[in-house]
């Protein structure tokens, strides 16, 4: 029977997966705080990371076979790149998709058009650039993957979801104090409670909107080194489903709220995960669909209400 | 105060806050039918969260509202949608005029007069009969209304296109156009000049006299106030502070008071006007 | 502001235009250049940038930009040249207008006969259902002003019911019916699926609309994978479905796999669907969708229920989908959830975007152009680029040319005003905004 047998089995690499979903989640999140748009693009911005990190760790690793601290240092290496490389075209993304229509007040269906057309065309570049086949990542670890590192309430946990959970909840608390105690927080929470206002008492939007895709960019990147390293491969088509997912994260904790995307991704990466212990594998992709629906219909504020956004 | 069977418009004891801010407490008015009867009341004293509560924009936490249709059951307007309420029989106007800027003069009114239309999409797509004649008929209405309100040589350009007394008057003939029982004017004399001014004291006079609509009019122009309408209900910082004809409520202490006092009193106030 | 300010602000502007024309040249040299592969992922970058590739593209570039700035000078030699070809004058009459279109469909009876096989089949296959599929669309996007990014999967349900109605499916239906009749049910079917996915979404926000059907077209696939015992799975229904057939008042016919009959087929359900909708655009549905894209507050104080207009723009775009599932399913006869596959929205989102919002010669002329061009250009592009021009196209449309090529009167206008701030343009703000 499903959710009695093999609970935390399935309960505990759910946990892995939702964290991925947190970090991407958390770019939708402070884009639709900042600006009140679905940035279609994220997921490509997740997949770029996820390129850019292979790119380097597969060059930094080259013939070594690492273990032990250099393990460390090589998944560190790989999570800054995916990082860079998402900010990269997250920044890049916001100058060629966004700027240009914000100038012109364009209606929100022209980003919306022009946010999933820079989608289609970033991966399908990559997809032109660096072949159409998934291309494996070299392991930072001598262990095979699925070896069992400790377990929890008899589940095993193994060491690429402990590396995943551990990084992402350092990245999720740098996250929470960057946007809770700097300037450049205040300066996000602010154009998200109004951006007129905002730009009346002298914040910058431009730049406060850049910095906020830039932000939201380095965490997307680096989950989508790090989904590459659980999934020990990359390819241009990885960013869709995640990026779906983490949108109904986002929505499920309520959409523009920081610490809501992080509830909602973890929520949706158990919930996901023991479904599909009932259902199959198969039907693990449908899931977050009803969940979305679910929540529109339950409570379209989200778990935790829309703090960082108005109260549309 | 009027008798029961006269009452058009009752607003009892309404009160609406967002978050702590209170906007409206415990309002209550009454309007008779045909009355032409002006809110007043300085910036942020919640005259427009009047119109909002009334047209279901807004969502008053207590209180009632009942709007009696001629030779209908009264009904409460709390909890309706804005079109509802608008197909109940009361139309409203804007402070900052919202019109369909990119459609032409005429075909604002039309929007406004199909409200009372029944043709659906099946008949609109296989132009049916009912389609033909109902588009006939709002036409003639619609032209009708522009030429009520002295825009039919403009009912072809773009409503944008419009001096600002002209989109003022559009945008009543529009609302005139949902055959309304109850008008609300929003500052309708905001912005405009001594002319365009003159022309819509008249326009309201007649749409109160000869179309035999209640008024409900939120004025700042105390000249235009005294000389329209009949009874003056005067709001500070959400509440009734004073009703009465407009001698009567010309001489109260508290209306002085809240007038003069007002740019004491702006300091310390908030909340949507 | 002095003469001196001005030139130097003027000359600010062009050079960021010089540099958006250099980068957006080198960025067409990558997207036409060579293509990298797994063992050689910088082949395809270093092979169009480090190469004399890029200088003729930075040339290309730059000369355009020369051109766009410089042109009010030769504007001056060239007017009597462009006045002489721009039809725009010429569309903007009605009587001339109304020649154009009797016209093209002239031409589109007359000419396909004398195509070659190759192109027929191009013409029904993948223009006459693709220009139905757009006009659908358009009503969405262009007449409400929402967004539906899974409207393929209405094209599924489409083409499913009617697998199912003619017997196709492994599950039997109680009667097994001729292709024409299952239109009726296949509407239907997509329309009630349209209004269950628009009913919880539309209540919220217009951009929410968006992602869930972006998610609804993907799962319609895995449905459409997952349920073998009903669909047939992967492979498709496992009995062919039956060609569209004519058995009525002594009248037998019956279409075949060749592609002329279909042709005119289709063109008949295209010029029918063109009438109604053109009808539909100008009456009190069309007009409040107007108004509600301009200003739903004031929409909904004249009466007009928002919701229930933006759920019935939805729902008539998910059943013109459905309608021309039908009629390919009918045609190519074997379907298998991947002709259903999300990029497919997408694809019909640029035939309407790239022809013009909300105009219903925009939706024909795009779906014709975008779909004719591939197969015009396969010899030398490569079709596994093909979404990301598209990709693209929607970009630079959106930058450059948001009312499309083929604009919408009442559209860019609105586009037009929105810029100035007096009218939204889209339905995608909530009807509790700020009065």
């Amino acid at each position: 029977m499903c959710l009695t047998n093999h609970f935390w089995d399935y309960f505990v690499p759910g946990i892995a997966n939702g964290f991925l979903y947190a970090l991407i989640a958390l770019g939708y999140t402070l884009v639709y705080g900042v600006l009140q748009l679905i940035n279609f693009a994220h997921s490509e911005v997740f997949m770029s990371g996820g390129f850019g990190g292979l790119f380097v760790i597969n060059w930094a690793i080259a013939d070594r076979h690492p273990h032990g601290l250099s393990s460390v240092w090589f998944v560190l290496i790989g999570i800054i790149a995916g990082a860079v490389t998402g900010g990269v075209v997250a920044f890049v993304l916001e100058r060629v998709a966004y700027r240009p229509l914000r100038r012109r007040h364009a209606p929100k269906l022209a980003f919306l058009i022009s946010a999933i057309g820079m989608s289609y065309f970033l991966y399908n570049l990559a997809g032109k650039e660096f072949g159409r086949d998934a291309r494996t990542m070299k392991p930072p670890f001598t262990v095979t993957p699925s070896k069992p590192l400790f377990t929890i309430f008899g589940a095993s946990v193994n060491l690429y979801d402990a590396v995943i959970a551990l990084s992402a909840i350092i990245m999720l608390v740098l996250l929470d104090r960057l946007v809770q105690n700097t300037r450049l927080g205040q300066g996000i929470r602010a154009v998200a409670q109004d951006a007129d206002t905002a730009a009346l008492m002298g914040v910058n939007i431009d730049r406060v909107i850049s910095q906020t895709f830039v932000i939201g960019g380095l965490l997307g990147g680096a989950a989508g080194f790090l989904f590459g390293l659980g999934t020990a491969g990359v390819s241009y088509t990885m960013g869709f489903t995640p990026g779906l997912k983490a949108f109904t994260a986002a929505v499920l904790g309520g959409i523009g709220n920081i610490r809501g995307a992080m509830l909602g991704g973890l929520l949706l990466g158990v919930v996901e995960n023991l479904a599909s212990s009932c259902f199959g594998a198969s039907w693990v992709d449908v899931v977050a669909f009803y969940i979305l629906v679910l929540v529109l219909l339950v409570r379209p504020m989200g778990l935790l209400g829309e703090r960082l956004g108005r109260s549309a | 105060m009027a008798a029961d069977a006269d009452v058009l418009l009752d607003v009892d004891a309404v009160t609406l806050r967002f978050g702590g801010v209170t906007s409206l407490a415990d309002v209550s008015i009454r309007q008779r039918r045909g009355e032409l009867l002006a809110v007043i009341g300085p910036n942020g004293a919640g005259k427009t969260s009047l119109f909002n509560a009334i047209t279901g924009v807004y969502h008053p936490q207590s209180g009632d509202i009942r709007f009696h249709p001629f030779g209908g059951k009264p009904v409460s307007l709390i909890g309706r949608k804005v079109h509802e309420v608008t197909k109940l029989g009361i139309a409203r106007t804007f402070q900052n005029i919202r019109l369909f800027a990119a459609l032409t003069v005429f075909e604002n009114v039309k929007i406004g007069v199909e409200a009372r239309q029944r043709t659906g999409p099946i008949s609109a797509m296989l132009q049916l009969p009912r389609r033909r004649r109902e588009e006939r008929e709002g036409d003639q209405l619609a032209v009708e209304l522009l030429e009520f309100v002295g825009l039919r040589d403009r009912a072809n350009d773009l409503a944008a296109s419009l001096p600002y007394g002209a989109q003022r008057r559009l945008e009543i003939a529009r609302a005139l156009g949902t055959r309304p029982q109850l008008l609300l004017l929003d500052e309708p004399a905001a912005g405009t000049n001594p002319v365009e001014k003159q022309e819509l004291e008249t326009l309201i006079r007649h749409i109160n006299t000869e179309m035999g609509l209640s008024i409900l009019l939120i004025e700042h122009d105390m000249r235009l106030v005294m000389s329209l309408a009949e009874r003056v209900v005067v709001l500070n910082f959400g509440k009734v502070i004073a009703q009465g004809t407009p001698a009567e409520v010309q001489n109260d202490p508290a209306v002085i008071e809240a007038y003069l006092g007002t740019r004491a009193a702006r300091a310390a106030e908030g909340g949507p006007s | 502001m002095t003469r001196r300010d001005l030139r130097s602000v003027l000359m600010g502007v062009r050079a960021r235009q010089l540099g958006t024309a250099v980068l957006g040249a080198l960025v067409v040299d990558v997207m036409t250049g060579p293509s990298g592969s797994l063992t050689a992922p910088t082949r395809g970058l270093t092979g169009s940038l480090l190469s004399i590739r890029a200088v003729i593209f930075v040339a290309l570039g730059v000369a355009l930009w020369a051109f766009l700035t410089f042109r009010d000078r030769l504007a001056t030699y060239t007017s009597r040249w462009t006045a002489a070809i721009a039809p725009s004058r010429l569309v903007a009459d009605r009587r001339y207008r109304r020649a154009g279109y009797a016209a093209l469909l002239a031409a589109a009876i007359a000419v396909p006969p004398y195509l070659s096989q190759y192109w027929q089949e191009v013409a029904v296959d993948q223009i006459g259902v693709y220009v139905l599929l757009a006009l659908g669309l358009n009503v969405v996007v262009g007449f409400a002003g929402l967004l539906d990014l899974g409207y393929i999967a209405f094209y599924a349900i489409g083409a499913y019911s009617c697998a199912y109605w003619t017997g196709s499916l492994p599950i039997r239906p109680p009667h097994v019916f001729n292709p024409f009749v299952t239109i009726i049910f296949a509407v239907i079917a997509a329309m009630i699926a349209g209004v269950v996915l628009g009913f919880p979404t539309l209540r919220l926000r217009g951009d929410y609309l968006a992602i869930v059907t972006l998610g609804f077209g993907e799962i319609i696939t895995i449905y459409a994978n997952n349920l073998q015992s009903v669909t047939g799975g992967a492979q498709g229904p496992p009995k062919p479905i039956p060609h569209f057939s004519i058995n009525l008042l002594g009248i037998h016919y019956q279409w075949k796999i060749s592609n002329l009959p279909y042709y005119y087929l289709l063109l008949a359900f295209v010029v029918l669907i063109l009438v109604l909708f053109h009808n539909l655009e100008n009456s009190r549905v069309g007009r409040a969708w107007t108004a509600i894209r301009e200003d739903e507050v004031a929409a909904a104080a004249s009466g007009i229920n928002t919701f229930r207009y933006k759920l019935l723009a939805f729902a008539i775009g998910a059943s013109t989908s459905g309608f021309a599932g039908v009629l390919f399913a009918s045609k190519i006869q074997v379907i298998t959830p991947l002709s259903f596959v999300l990029q497919q929205s997408i694809l019909v989102l640029v035939l309407v975007i790239f022809g013009g919002m909300g105009s219903l010669a925009g939706a024909v002329v795009g779906a014709a152009v975008i779909q004719w061009l591939p197969n015009a250009l396969k010899t030398y592009v490569d079709k596994a680029d093909l979404f990301m021009y598209l990709g693209a196209v929607l970009v630079v449309m959106m930058i450059y040319r948001p009312q499309g090529i083929i604009p919408s009167r009442r559209r860019s206008r609105e586009l037009a005003m929105a810029e100035a701030g007096l009218v939204e343009a889209d339905a995608l703000t909530t009807a509790s905004k700020e009065v």
